[in-house]
């Protein structure tokens, strides 16, 4: 089994998303991205796992544990940006500056 | 002993005896070794009254007295079991040792510094006399110093007074003596100044002090050349030394001058002629300190230190060659200034010239080697003169004037002073059965015996002939006592009062101690009668030097022909008293002018002896010496106090300038390098979230990318 072009697609969703995260000032992208980054681990975790053949399949469990983990920081992030919306008007990231003060 | 004594534990107890054998040291027993506690208890309560004086009962004389009794009962139980058995020991801690390591093992014993305490028969005498004295003056002292604006201060004075004599009396060596010796200046200089307001009074503290000094001067030469020659200072191994006998010893070749040099120091203590002139003037202080400096402490000093040193005046080869010099001076001394005494108005004065007087025929004891003599005159006088320094105290608290042509008539007045007085006057004279009469005609046997041709009185040492013309002396001085002091008790106490107010009897804490003295001078002869009682001779007398053999010829039976004519003397000079001043009671001023035309100046002057000293001592130095410092100061000292600024102004300037640059700087430099490196770091504090992902992923990429290099190669 070749492995390579699963580890390239794992890498470029990764690198996709690392970008989204820093060039989106709308906050629901900004989620959106680090949905993609998680979705590239677990291209990598389901490769590798196929890869060395794991007979408990390790590999794909984490992948389970991984989604079920995106699905409940979705929803958290997404209420949090809800109620900065509500609160500000706007989503945008580069205007929730209050760590600042 | 001495390296037992140098031996790690520096505060064991050493106790050896003196020149006596061991059974003698075993009498003493824990009396004798717990006698340090004489000196050291007064010194610790003088201090004790300093700091908490003005706080204990009766401010600070409870305190007083509370120690002089305990030394009084210490010196009486002392006193009566030396007459019992003879006790002679010798107490010492070592202090530390000086100058060992650079003069090597010999040399170094020479600086063992001990503190010791002597119990023998000399220094049990003297802690008996300074004790009862000292009790009895101190119990006067509270009716006599009521109310005075020092009362506290005074106290602590005069305990230090009296502790510095015990410490003087206690020392077994030179150098502890001199420590005592000193103490007892200092102390007398705080005294006799005690009402300093007046110039004339704080006078008399500093002629003291200093007469005192240039005599002290002789008594350091001497107690060096001794110490050094001996190779110790104590009082135990100079003994030996003596005893070893002279020849070419260090000790025996320096011995003349170490002699002359210790007797000067004697001299000033003992108020000697002519070192005598602080003494009169010494009555500036209160009446109390008069009666304990002239009865048991200080002025007997020197006659205590020339007993002390006894066998180095007696044992040919050493300083016998003094002797002449010591009677001639103690003669002049008891004739010249007893004749001073005649002419005094001033009541204090005429007793301190007495003293003087017989000062002067305790030193003539001693000249003479008539030592039990000397000393026992010194023990009776104590009592006697004490009491009539208290009498006259009582007398010029009653009338508020020493002056005796302030006085007269107060016989009626004042009872029990006048019958103590006359008391203590009678055995001044020497009036036979009384304390002055068994001292004196001892002192007269013993000279007496100097002048004999068994005596073996040699030229070199002064010879018969002198001894005898001093025999004369003596028994002249002996007339003169008794007339000056019948002149003092008929100015004082007959005739008419001449003073303001009604003068009163003294209060009875005053008047209790003049009858104890009283019975003492009435009664302290016969301790020594010769041939009966000889509890004195046995106690106290020269066979503690029976390592020389027969230094004192012991009088033992009384010489009625010599006592006779002493006594024949005092009361001649009694009744030609009685005929100058006596009688004639309405003239008796006019006739106290005692005008004889070349005499009278002579003694008014006081044989011009203090002029002398101002005229011919003091001021051509002083003056001098107050230019030559003047300029020292203006000159030396200013130059080096301006320097001193000049040097200080720069170095403050460097200072200042290391400050502002160097150290603010530094502080500054701090401040500035902190606010701006936290002005860069917060600029990395933009708040935007993307900007720390940014920073965030490019820390991961780095760490990332170190994990991996470091893992491929």
């Amino acid at each position: 089994m070749i492995i390579t072009q699963f580890v390239i697609l794992g890498a470029a969703l990764f690198a996709l998303g690392v970008y989204g995260v820093l060039s989106r000032r709308n906050a629901v992208l900004v989620l959106l991205s680090v949905e993609l980054m998680l979705a590239a681990v677990n291209i990598n975790l389901v490769a590798f796992d196929a890869f060395v053949a794991d007979r408990i399949a390790g590999g794909q469990i984490f992948a389970l544990f991984i989604i079920a983990v995106a699905a409940a920081e979705v929803g958290i992030g997404l209420a949090i940006v809800l109620l900065i919306f509500r609160n500000r008007r706007s989503a945008n990231v580069d205007e929730l500056d209050l760590l600042k003060l | 002993m001495t390296h037992l004594l140098a031996s790690a534990d520096r505060l064991l107890l050493a106790a050896e005896e003196a020149g006596h054998g061991a059974e003698e040291f075993a009498d003493g027993g824990i009396l004798a070794s717990g006698a340090w506690l004489i000196p050291v208890v007064p010194m610790v309560v003088a201090f004790l009254i300093v700091f908490f004086g003005k706080r204990s009962p009766y401010k600070g004389w409870a305190m007083a007295t509370g120690t002089m009794a305990f030394v009084a009962l210490y010196g009486v139980v002392l006193f009566i079991s030396n007459l019992n058995q003879g006790i002679t020991y010798e107490g010492a801690v070592h202090l530390a040792d000086i100058g060992t390591q650079s003069l090597g093992e010999h040399v170094g014993d020479i600086f063992a510094i001990e503190w010791g305490w002597m119990v023998d028969g000399l220094s049990i005498m003297m802690y008996f006399v300074v004790g009862v004295v000292g009790l009895l003056v101190f119990i006067y002292a509270k009716g006599y110093m009521e109310g005075d604006v020092r009362h506290t201060w005074f106290f602590a004075s005069f305990t230090l007074f009296a502790g510095g004599m015990l410490v003087l009396v206690s020392a077994p060596n030179l150098i502890q003596l001199i420590v005592g010796w000193e103490l007892v200046g200092v102390a007398s200089y705080l005294l006799i100044g005690h009402y300093w307001e007046e110039h004339e009074n704080s006078s008399a503290a500093i002629k003291a002090f200093l007469v005192n000094k240039v005599a002290d001067t002789g008594l350091f030469i001497g107690a060096i050349i001794v110490g050094t020659s001996v190779g110790s200072f104590r009082f135990t191994d100079i003994m030996e030394a003596i005893a070893a006998g002279g020849g070419d010893t260090p000790l025996a070749r320096f011995a003349f001058w170490a002699g002359l040099a210790i007797f000067i120091g004697a001299m000033g203590k003992s108020a000697q002629f002519p070192l005598h002139v602080w003494l009169p003037d010494a009555m500036a202080g209160p009446t109390p300190v008069s009666a304990l400096m002239h009865a048991a402490t200080m002025v007997t000093a020197g006659v205590y230190l020339i007993g002390r040193m006894f066998p180095f005046y007696m044992v040919e080869g050493f300083a016998d060659e003094v002797r002449g010099i010591i009677i001639v001076i103690g003669a002049l001394t008891l004739f010249l200034t007893g004749l001073l005494a005649l002419v005094q108005d001033d009541i204090k004065r005429v007793l301190a010239y007495s003293t003087l007087s017989q000062l002067g025929y305790m030193v003539t004891a001693m000249g003479a080697g008539a030592y039990t003599a000397g000393l026992f005159h010194l023990f009776t006088h104590a009592f006697f003169k004490a009491l009539l320094f208290l009498g006259a105290g009582a007398v010029i608290h009653a009338v508020h004037s020493n002056n005796m042509s302030d006085m007269g008539g107060l016989r009626k007045y004042m009872p029990y002073t006048f019958w103590t007085f006359v008391i203590g006057s009678w055995a001044l004279a020497g009036i036979p059965v009384l304390a002055g009469f068994w001292s004196k005609d001892e002192i007269l046997a013993g000279v007496q015996f100097a002048g004999s041709s068994e005596s073996g009185f040699s030229i070199a040492q002064g010879g018969a002939g002198l001894a005898n013309l001093v025999l004369v002396v003596a028994i002249a001085g002996a007339f003169v006592t008794a007339f000056y002091m019948t002149r003092a008790v008929w100015l004082t106490f007959f005739g008419t009062y001449k003073g303001h107010g009604t003068p009163h009897e003294a209060p009875r804490v005053m008047t209790y101690p003049l009858v104890g003295l009283a019975a003492g001078s009435a009664l302290a002869g016969f301790l020594n009668v010769p041939g009966v009682t000889e509890f004195f001779t046995e106690g106290v007398g020269a066979r503690f030097f029976e390592g020389f053999g027969g230094l004192e010829h012991h009088v033992t039976s009384i010489d009625w022909a010599l006592a006779g004519l002493g006594s024949a003397a005092a009361i001649a000079g009694v009744a030609v008293g009685y005929t100058i001043w006596g009688p004639d009671r309405e003239t008796q001023q006019a006739r106290d002018t005692f005008s004889i035309p070349v005499l009278y100046p002579l003694l008014r002057h006081k044989y011009y002896i203090d002029d002398f000293y101002m005229d011919g001592v003091v001021r051509p130095v002083r003056g001098p010496l107050a230019r030559a410092v003047n300029w020292f100061n203006d000159h030396v000292i200013d130059l080096v106090v301006n320097g001193a600024g000049w040097l200080a102004a720069v170095v403050a300037r460097a200072v200042y300038f290391f400050d502002q640059r160097g150290i603010d700087g530094a502080i500054h430099a701090s401040a500035s390098v902190t606010g701006g490196g936290g002005g860069l770091l917060r600029l990395l504090q933009t708040g935007k979230v993307q900007q720390y992902a940014i920073l965030l992923f490019a820390g991961t990429v780095i760490l990332v990318a170190g994990f991996v290099s470091f893992a491929i190669f």
